[in-house]
């Protein structure tokens, strides 16, 4: 009677899980980059492979309990012993991983192992406790040096740059949201102000960790306008839960007039 | 019986006038209460004081977007008055007046993600009340020199948090920030002795001061400390007008 | 160079002959029974005193850590809500009992840190199999006693130094029992929860490793030299061979956590920059640190990280192995070598994918590539274990006692969070998943449940041994069908939640795409509680049943390893004189007939 109960309760479970996950109940945002569609198939991919295995597993599992609960015949072995079951995890499962493997590296490489296209825009993102701020190189195409011991929130100063002195920084652009145009190549470089952040946009398939003492590149093209968030996902203190940008997609047009506008906010 | 009584009285009167001397300035006789005014301007072009985007928290964002906020480094009125500058009196008090802190409470206030006031002034000792307006987490997190005295703390300040209240040990100018909302900074400018800020217009009355000679200072966080001597006397209170240079 | 050669070759006869045959007890197992109150309890150096001693510490560590999951679990539910005992516990982390951000991370991180150390590490390990291994293989005790007292003060040390964080005015850490830098390593300058309370947990972790250590040594060397005549390690209890196993792996990786403890107290506190690169700035203020790496600490912590979960596993490997034959009275298919071999190839391979922890971390992208490919290999020994215990239930006669129910939960839960493993093994797929809810639904569904099942599975079964007296059986069940469906409705909902995105680590749900997720949240806040409060069933039955349970038989599951062959619970020196010797394997059970491994009497399992 237990070992029915548990068939039944296992069964119920995988079904229901099985059905969430099929009928994307909670599922991934709609993916809005060129490299998307390959780590969505990876995705795809990995969930019929262990879905399967999940399914397999579980429902096996549920049918031995409910067929040999309270059996009393004198016990056997399955038939060949542990070898079958052994060549099953080398080859089937070991099969599973190369194709997931190799194929998966591609959908990796998509992302880091490709150069930049070399008319992407440049944009430099700084996380900070506990907000994003981003910075384009404004007319001349060239970044003002960093100092930090000039970061001066209070003065909104929050790169630490030396605009009387740097020639550079004179005419950089910051801003509190990310824009980029669409479907154009965009690189970011990533650095921290002080602890590790994250640079999260489900929709773009991308999530990559601010280092601090690192500047990170990081390149992708979006394909869809729209507004969307940059999440913080690594834990950094008190106000992780609140550290978020967002990410505004637009026309080339729109685009250029976004940045008009915040350089003659500065 | 008659004796006795004026006996009493007497012994009443001298109790009292006895117990006045051992509590000296306690309160300053009203009618001898000085005061110094004056105005605090800037010269020259007030520097631009870049606008705030709240957009990273939309409740900050919605609660500004009829009147969007600047950063309040310096803050310039219509006639070149500079606000939330601090008065004090660096030289010329002694005794309770000195180091007697007021006993008001002021509100520091985070509302529309911001700090209210900007700057702050307080006695050395004098309570203050943090509240919180907004339907959005804050922290207050003032960063002292650890030299003074004066001990740190980052306090949280979730929705509907109840109010807290601190005071401050030693004299000095601490800054203040939300890291939150990192444009979010004010100041809490502790001195000793009576104080004043600048109004929208520059004008400032420092009152409750004995009269006497004394050294005004006047702070400004961005263009630092200018000094003047000021004369108080009863009925006739002090001017000291100052006048910052824009850099 | 002859005779260097000929000497070497005797020697490797000798250690190989040493370690494969069997050996007699010796040394300073054999001690003299103890007088007085304190050394029968307190101070004790009797491996069963100790194994409660560690079991009891286990036991309340769990407690203190799903007390700290509830009060999480309701502040994401219902973060408004005033909660007035936590408001009179924490005044600084929680005033008027509303629950700030700061001190939501620190719950989680202490939950973390005592559940993961103090509970998972300890209580199958250090607990049962303190408690069993002598035993198992015929010893009157560890090899070193004195030592194993020692091991356990310092983990009780440890937990002290670990709940002091609680009572200090900074409060507990809040960067995670991960404690990445710099956050965990600039000091106070970073935020709430990160002054002392770091430190201490610093120290705490650290005092916890030396314990380890420690014990970690005490087994190996039982194994390899207390076994009684006739214990092949051909013959050896599963149970054993998961806790030696376990043993080697601990003590590799234990070894490095310490030193990277003691590197990050001394950021701290030394004015070391390790961790710390140059040009940090908190509230306007440059740092005066420079040099160090923020990677160094996650390569440092994850290099013992990853192996730590399978020092969290393998003892759950090896009870359940070790339980499963004996309700379903026939042996494992494939013997004691298949999983023996399993568990080998896990503690092994575990050594080297630690880097699938860090695949967004900033670390070279080609290394991502690298750690993935043993990290997807490492399922191949997983699923061959999970399959050996699947399919010896193949022609059982399956007996449905509660050990053998929280032993089919072990595996169902297993299975479900292996497989959440296949999509966090994939860098591709790692790089939407990482640092989801999906992630916490895949720890606990591993090294969380499954542990905690075996774990159960080994009290509910050994409980008779160690206390003389049985459990009840009904509270029993109610006790595993209530935790089986709840930890399914907290941690497989968390799974899906991560497919939608939502981050972890969050102390409140407030960015756009979270908000939807709120109703979901309660479902998981809610069941949470249910759950934790399903555990009281288990608590009431244990400590009734310690006073009250009906008295125990030697054997009462009929099963064949040397601790049935015993008193219950056993005498001080484990056998009553008695010299034990071994003529048969762990799992001689065919249906009603077993033979015990200490039986004259012919094979009936032919093992």
């Amino acid at each position: 009677m237990p070992g029915k109960a548990f068939a039944v309760v296992v069964v119920i479970i995988t079904l229901a899980t099985a059905y969430c996950v099929m009928a994307h109940v909670w599922w991934m945002p709609a993916d809005i980059s060129v490299h998307g569609p390959r780590i969505d198939h990876q995705i795809e991919e990995t969930v019929l492979v262990a879905g399967l295995l999940f399914v397999a597993g579980q429902v096996v599992l549920a049918a031995f309990a409910f067929l040999y609960g309270g059996a009393r015949d004198k016990p056997k072995q399955i038939p060949g012993g542990a070898k079958p079951l052994v060549i099953f995890a080398f080859a089937i499962v070991g099969t599973e991983i190369l194709a997931l493997s190799s194929i998966g590296s591609k959908a990796w490489g998509a992302v880091y192992f490709e150069a930049p296209d070399p008319s992407a825009m440049h944009i430099d993102v700084q996380a900070g406790q506990f907000a994003y701020y981003f910075r384009y190189a404004g007319p001349d195409g060239k970044f003002g040096a960093l100092h930090p011991e000039l970061i001066n929130e209070g003065n909104q100063n929050f790169f630490g740059l030396d605009p009387d002195r740097d020639p550079d920084a004179k005419d950089d652009i910051i801003t509190a949201e990310l824009a980029i145009p669409v479907n154009k190549p965009v690189l970011l470089t990533l650095h921290s102000k002080d602890v590790g952040h994250s640079f999260d946009v489900r929709e773009l398939r991308v999530q990559q960790d601010f280092v601090p003492g690192l500047n990170i590149p990081l390149h992708f093209t979006a394909t869809q306008t729209g507004r969307f968030e940059i999440v913080c996902t690594q834990l950094c203190g008190l106000g992780h839960y609140n550290m978020k940008a967002y990410l505004s997609v637009l026309k080339a047009a729109d685009f250029d007039e976004w940045l008009k506008r915040q350089a003659a906010m500065q | 019986m008659r004796t006795g009584c004026k006996v009493a009285a007497l012994a009443s009167a001298l109790l009292v006038f006895a117990i006045g001397l051992l509590y000296p300035g306690i309160g300053v006789n009203a009618a001898s209460a000085g005061q110094i005014t004056g105005t605090v301007k800037l010269d020259g072009v007030a520097p631009h004081m870049k606008g705030i985007d709240m957009s990273k928290d939309p409740y900050c964002a919605k609660a500004t977007a009829n009147a969007p906020a600047h950063s309040e480094t310096v803050v310039v009125g219509p006639n070149g008055g500079l606000e939330n500058v601090v008065l004090y009196i660096s030289d010329g008090l002694s005794g309770s007046s000195l180091t007697q802190p007021a006993t008001t409470v002021p509100v520091f206030d985070q509302k529309n993600c911001l700090y209210m006031p900007h700057v702050l002034a307080l006695n050395v000792g004098q309570t203050f009340k943090v509240t919180t307006s907004d339907q959005t987490g804050h922290n207050v997190h003032p960063n002292p020199n650890p030299m003074t005295g004066n001990v740190p703390f980052n306090q949280s300040q979730p929705p509907g948090a109840a109010p807290f209240e601190k005071s401050w040990k030693a004299a000095e100018f601490i800054q203040v920030q939300c890291n939150i909302h990192p444009w979010m900074h004010a100041w809490f400018a502790v001195v000793k002795g009576p104080y004043a800020t600048t109004d929208e217009n520059g004008n400032y009355t420092i009152n409750n001061l004995p009269p006497g000679s004394y050294t005004v200072t006047a702070w400004q966080e961005t263009y630092g400390t200018q000094t003047q001597k000021v004369t108080v006397a009863a009925g006739k209170p002090g001017t000291a007008d100052f006048t910052f240079k824009a850099k | 160079m002859e005779k260097t050669f000929a000497s070497a070759r005797r020697a490797k006869t000798l250690f190989w002959g040493e370690i494969m045959a069997e050996t007699s007890a010796h040394g300073a197992a054999h001690h003299a029974p103890p007088q007085g109150f304190i050394s029968k309890y307190i101070l004790s150096v009797d491996h069963k005193v100790i194994g409660i001693q560690y079991t009891i510490l286990s036991l309340v560590a769990a407690f203190v850590g799903m007390a700290l999951s509830w009060a999480m679990r309701i502040h994401l539910a219902w973060p408004d809500v005033h909660i007035p005992l936590l408001g009179m516990l924490a005044p600084n982390g929680a005033p008027g009992g509303q629950m700030t951000p700061e001190y939501y991370l620190s719950l989680m991180t202490m939950h973390g840190t005592i559940m993961a150390f103090f509970v998972l590490t300890a209580a199958p390990f250090a607990g049962f199999g303190n408690f069993m291994l002598p035993i198992q293989v015929g010893a009157a005790d560890m090899a070193f006693p004195r030592l194993n007292r020692a091991s356990f003060w310092v983990t009780f040390v440890g937990f002290l130094l670990a709940c002091a964080t609680f009572v200090i005015p900074d409060g507990p850490p809040l960067s995670g029992w991960t404690a990445y830098a710099p956050l965990s390593a600039v000091g106070a300058v970073a935020g709430p929860g990160q002054g002392w309370g770091q430190n201490l947990w610093g120290l705490s972790v650290a005092v916890f490793c030396i314990a380890s250590l420690l014990g970690a040594l005490n087994f190996i060397v039982t194994v390899l030299d207390l076994r009684t005549k006739g214990m092949k390690l051909s013959r050896l209890p599963l149970s054993t061979w998961g806790w030696f196993i376990d043993a080697w792996v601990s003590l590799l990786a234990f070894a490095v956590l310490l030193p990277t403890c003691l590197l990050l107290v001394l950021d701290r506190l030394g004015g070391t920059s390790f961790f710390i690169p140059g040009g940090l700035v908190f509230n306007d203020q440059l740092q005066p640190h420079s040099g160090g790496s923020p990677l160094l600490f996650q390569h440092l912590f994850w290099f013992f990280g990853h192996p730590e979960v399978y020092i969290i596993i393998l003892p759950a490997f090896g009870i359940v192995s070790h339980i499963l034959p004996t309700f379903i009275r026939k042996p494992l298919v494939g013997g004691w070598k298949v999983i023996t071999f399993s568990e080998i190839g896990v503690g092994t391979l575990s050594f080297v994918v630690w880097g699938h922890h860090m695949f967004v971390s900033g670390m070279s992208p080609y290394m991502a590539m690298v750690f993935s490919v043993p990290t997807l290999f490492i399922t191949i020994p997983s699923v061959i274990a999970v399959l050996v215990w699947v399919f010896s239930l193949y022609g059982s006669n399956i007996r449905f006692d509660t050990p053998m129910l929280f032993s089919l939960g072990f595996i169902s839960l297993f299975i479900s969070g292996g497989i959440g493993g296949f999509f966090l093994a994939q860098p591709s797929t790692d790089s939407y998943l990482h640092a989801t809810t999906f992630v916490v639904g895949h720890f606990h569904f591993t090294m969380g449940l499954s542990a905690i099942f075996a774990t159960f599975a080994g009290f509910y079964y050994w409980f008779s041994k160690m206390f003389g007296r049985m459990m009840n059986e009904k509270l029993g069940k109610w006790h595993f069908w209530l935790s089986f469906v709840g930890v399914y409705c907290v941690f497989m909902t968390m799974h899906l939640t991560g497919f939608a995105g939502a981050v972890r680590r969050y102390s409140a749900f407030v960015d756009d795409f979270m908000i939807p997720l709120i109703p979901a949240n309660r479902f998981i806040s809610v069941a949470a509680l249910l759950l934790g409060a399903t555990q009281f069933v288990f608590l009431y039955n244990a400590i009734w049943s310690f006073f009250k349970g009906p008295k125990a038989p030697d054997n009462p599951w009929g099963a064949t390893t040397l601790e049935w062959d015993t008193t219950s619970p056993p005498p001080f020196d484990n056998f009553g004189g008695r010299q034990m010797i071994v003529h048969h394997g762990p799992m001689e059970y065919d249906g009603e007939a077993s033979v015990m491994q200490t039986s004259a009497e012919a094979s009936v399992a032919g093992t």
